[in-house]
């Protein structure tokens, strides 16, 4: 071929300028290559917004204080115009925000840097001998019957708060119970409840510790007291795995406290990132100066899947230019693949086949309506939001949560994809559908199968240089002359 | 490893055969100008070129262009009741409409099927918006003069006008192929849906061997007629035509499909850019070792 010489040269660039930026990143900044040989941060972003009146204005927000499991390695806040400080009154922090006078919407943002570190032990402050509340008639009887009930069948702290939730999930079992619970809600009932039985217990508001949630809130629980530490327990479910959280607030005040504003309200969004320890000590890591770990959360959770698209092109040209598979439009199985991403695998599979099928059904009444081509496409990315909404709706009433997740498929494509397959129908029948369909398919979840290898994933974010070697194996797959895997069926009538 | 459905990819090699990727990077992107495509892919500018260069095709009869000529359609038709109508833009024999005579108000497909002049309007709006054609472009129908089936070949095919395609190198005919339609391909000439390709030797315009499906056969399954002993008649004006078609379109590299009318003798109906492979099954030949041979010429 012409140029073959500076071509071969420019790939080979690419792919050891790839690789090389990757090894020097990994040597210079400890950034491993595998997952899960590094520890694990959480950042984790508070958005307070409110409506402000016009005059001085305070904003107090409850901070987590240190606990076990988490070791607090940064925290800063972003709220242009505000004076801000963070004080700490009986161990409890807050932030606060002052501003002399603001109106209108404000958004103030709180971030905050954790390592997970099991080794990070925190001395529980004891807690002090219960003082049990007074109830009003006849709330009192109830609850001193239904302890009556419970402490029998309990042998400790811990055994008798996970009697109590077990009876209060027991629903319409108990009178007593369901009068308790038309006062109080579940988590403050059981915190009293404990503390009438001379238990040590608090209700706590906790925050759940996922990667890239945004707009989450806090949780509801009770801690409760079992002579050496602070057990959780939710109140509808029993005893509850800490590790995944993040304790927020766990005295009386309310987590926030707007003065000077109204309809004030927190959100949390949570990311979880990979670093390796030694940067972690360092509190100024001054090599991710130009890194994705910069950027804004949400933003940051956009290009854990952005960095992954080269390598699902990667298995489109593989699937098509090595193997010869027919895809209905060219990189639509990666846009499905991305989809996949969300919904996981059998959801996503379940739910492509049903919206294309019955796309199909309502295509083929279309088709003798006789209408112009936009008009026709546009008919149908309607009847797919349809199809997706009717879906939705119809999963939630069956309990399916799964189903819900459908929303994620990209809809116009969706509508291509049906008008296309329409067409081949028409034109090639059935089997060509099925041929196209089903190469796109298996496309789509190959590519989704690489793309959520926890390896391919760790290093596209971690290491977004080493998608110039997929460029350049892409390139290289661009100039392969030889036969396709399916070639060597079709011609196989030349063995005679 | 024989009459296996498999085969080693140094076998193919060996016999020369030509693969889709290599077609792809050392003979169409190679050899093709990018701005040849639109007079290919376009037939009413193939036909428009064609005509310019006094080389033979079917005759135009008319044009459809807008969805408010498409109103007056009755109009155009008023005085034909033999026409074929196609998309100018169409890829792989997509929206073929032949019509092969009336009956009453109806029109008669080839098939023998009755259609309305509403269902040939509903025809001619698909093809305008498009619905045929590459990428769904808008796109005009043409309406073109049937072509009639030579007595030579009257027999052989199920359906339609058998049609023939000249693999043009360089402006050298390399390989031919004769493409009969089947009732199972829907009487189009296409391989991939059922059409029986018959292979050509191109000294001779002898048939070589004759394939459906992949498979090797003898006989039309529909007509019976005997496929080893074909002929294409005046088979050195066809190569001349579809060497001429080099010199018209300046394409290196493609697929020139012919029909032979009965009166009219050798018609250039399109040509082709991306001409397809399966030329190569129907020759029981590769098609590297001839490309070779032009390229040192």
């Amino acid at each position: 071929m012409t140029q073959r010489g500076p071509f071969l040269f420019f790939v080979a660039l690419l792919f050891l300028g790839g690789l090389g930026t990757a090894g020097y990143r990994h040597e210079s900044y400890y950034i491993p290559f595998l997952p899960g040989a590094q520890q694990t941060v959480w950042q984790v972003e508070a958005r307070v917004e409110y409506l402000a009146q016009g005059g001085a204005t305070q904003v107090y927000l409850t901070l987590p204080p240190e606990q076990t499991g988490f070791r607090l390695i940064g925290e800063s806040s972003a709220s242009s115009g505000f004076g801000f400080e963070i004080s700490t009154q009986d161990r409890q922090r807050r932030a606060h925000w002052t501003k002399r006078h603001a109106r209108g919407e404000q958004v103030l943002f709180y971030k905050l840097d954790l390592v997970q570190d099991p080794s990070h032990h925190v001395e529980p402050s004891p807690a002090g001998q219960p003082q049990p509340q007074t109830w009003d008639e006849p709330y009192q009887t109830a609850a001193l019957q239904l302890l009556q009930a419970v402490t029998p069948v309990s042998a400790d702290a811990r055994s008798l708060a996970q009697q109590l939730s077990f009876q209060m999930n027991q629903s319409g079992a108990n009178q007593n119970l369901s009068l308790l619970l038309d006062r109080y809600n579940r988590s403050e009932l059981m915190a009293s409840l404990m503390n009438e039985a001379r238990v040590p217990a608090r209700t706590v508001q906790v925050l759940e510790l996922e990667d890239g949630r945004r707009r989450q809130g806090l949780r509801d629980l009770v801690q409760v007291w079992d002579d050496e530490a602070w057990q959780l327990f939710d109140a509808s479910a029993g005893i509850v795995d800490d590790r995944q959280l993040l304790l927020w607030q766990t005295a009386t005040p309310a987590v926030l406290e707007v003065l000077g504003g109204s309809r004030s309200r927190v959100t949390f969004s949570i990311i979880s990132q990979s670093r390796p320890a030694t940067t972690l000590i360092d509190q100024t890591p001054p090599g991710f100066a130009v890194s994705l770990y910069n950027l804004p959360i949400a933003e940051q959770s956009m290009f854990k899947l952005i960095m992954l698209l080269p390598v699902g092109a990667l298995v489109v040209v593989v699937m098509r230019i090595l193997v010869g598979l027919k895809t209905s439009g060219t990189f639509m199985p990666v846009l499905i693949a991305l989809a996949f991403l969300q919904t996981e695998l059998v959801p996503g599979v379940t739910s492509f086949v049903v919206v294309v099928a019955i796309g199909l059904m309502i295509r083929s009444y279309l088709s003798s309506l006789n209408l112009l081509l936009v008009s026709r496409i546009a008919t149908l990315v309607v009847v797919v939001i349809g199809i997706i909404t009717l879906f939705s709706l119809l999963s939630y009433q069956f309990g399916l949560m799964g189903g819900l997740t459908i929303t994620f498929f990209p809809m116009i494509i969706l509508a291509w994809t049906i008008e296309r397959m329409s067409i081949t129908w028409e034109e090639q029948g059935p089997r060509e559908v099925a041929v196209q369909g089903g190469g796109s398919l298996l496309v789509a979840v190959l590519a989704f199968l690489v793309m959520d290898q926890p390896l391919a994933r760790h290093l596209a974010f971690n290491f977004p240089e080493l998608n110039l070697c997929v460029l350049a194996l892409i390139l290289l797959l661009g100039r392969y002359t030889g036969y396709r895997l399916l070639e060597l069926h079709r011609f196989a009538v030349f063995n005679r | 490893m024989s009459n296996s459905s498999w085969i080693f990819p140094w076998d193919l090699a060996r016999r020369g055969v030509l693969g889709m990727n290599r077609r792809n990077i050392a003979y169409i992107a190679r050899y093709n100008s990018r701005s040849r495509y639109p007079l290919v892919d376009d037939k009413l500018r193939t036909k428009l070129v064609a005509q310019k260069a006094r080389l033979n095709v079917p005759a135009l009869l008319g044009v459809v262009r807008t969805q408010h000529e498409n109103e007056a359609l009755q109009n155009e038709l008023a005085n034909l009741s033999e026409f074929v109508i196609k998309p100018a833009q169409g890829s792989g024999g997509k929206g073929i409409l032949v019509i092969v005579g009336r009956d009453g108000d109806a029109f008669v497909k080839s098939s023998g099927a009755r259609i309305s002049l509403n269902d040939v309007k509903r025809h001619v709006s698909n093809v305008l918006s498009g619905l045929h054609s590459l990428g769904g472009k808008q796109d005009v129908a043409l309406v073109e003069a049937l072509v009639k089936v030579s007595q030579q070949f009257s027999g052989v095919s199920h359906e339609g006008v058998p049609d023939i395609r000249i693999i043009v190198f360089r402006g050298y005919p390399v390989m031919g192929m004769l493409r009969l339609a089947t009732h199972a391909s829907d009487g189009k000439a296409n391989l991939h849906q059922g059409a029986i390709g018959v292979g050509i030797d191109i000294g001779t315009g002898r048939s070589v061997a004759a394939v459906q499906n992949n498979r090797l056969l003898h006989q039309h399954p529909d007509t019976g007629a005997d496929l080893d002993s074909l002929e294409v008649p005046g088979w050195k004006q066809m190569l001349n035509l579809a060497a001429r078609c080099y010199e018209v379109t300046g394409l290196g590299y493609m697929g020139c499909d012919l029909v032979i009318d009965e009166t009219q003798g050798p018609l250039l109906l399109e040509m082709n850019a991306r001409p397809g492979l399966s030329i190569q099954i129907a020759n029981n030949q590769g098609l590297v070792p001839r490309l070779k041979h032009v390229e040192q010429l």
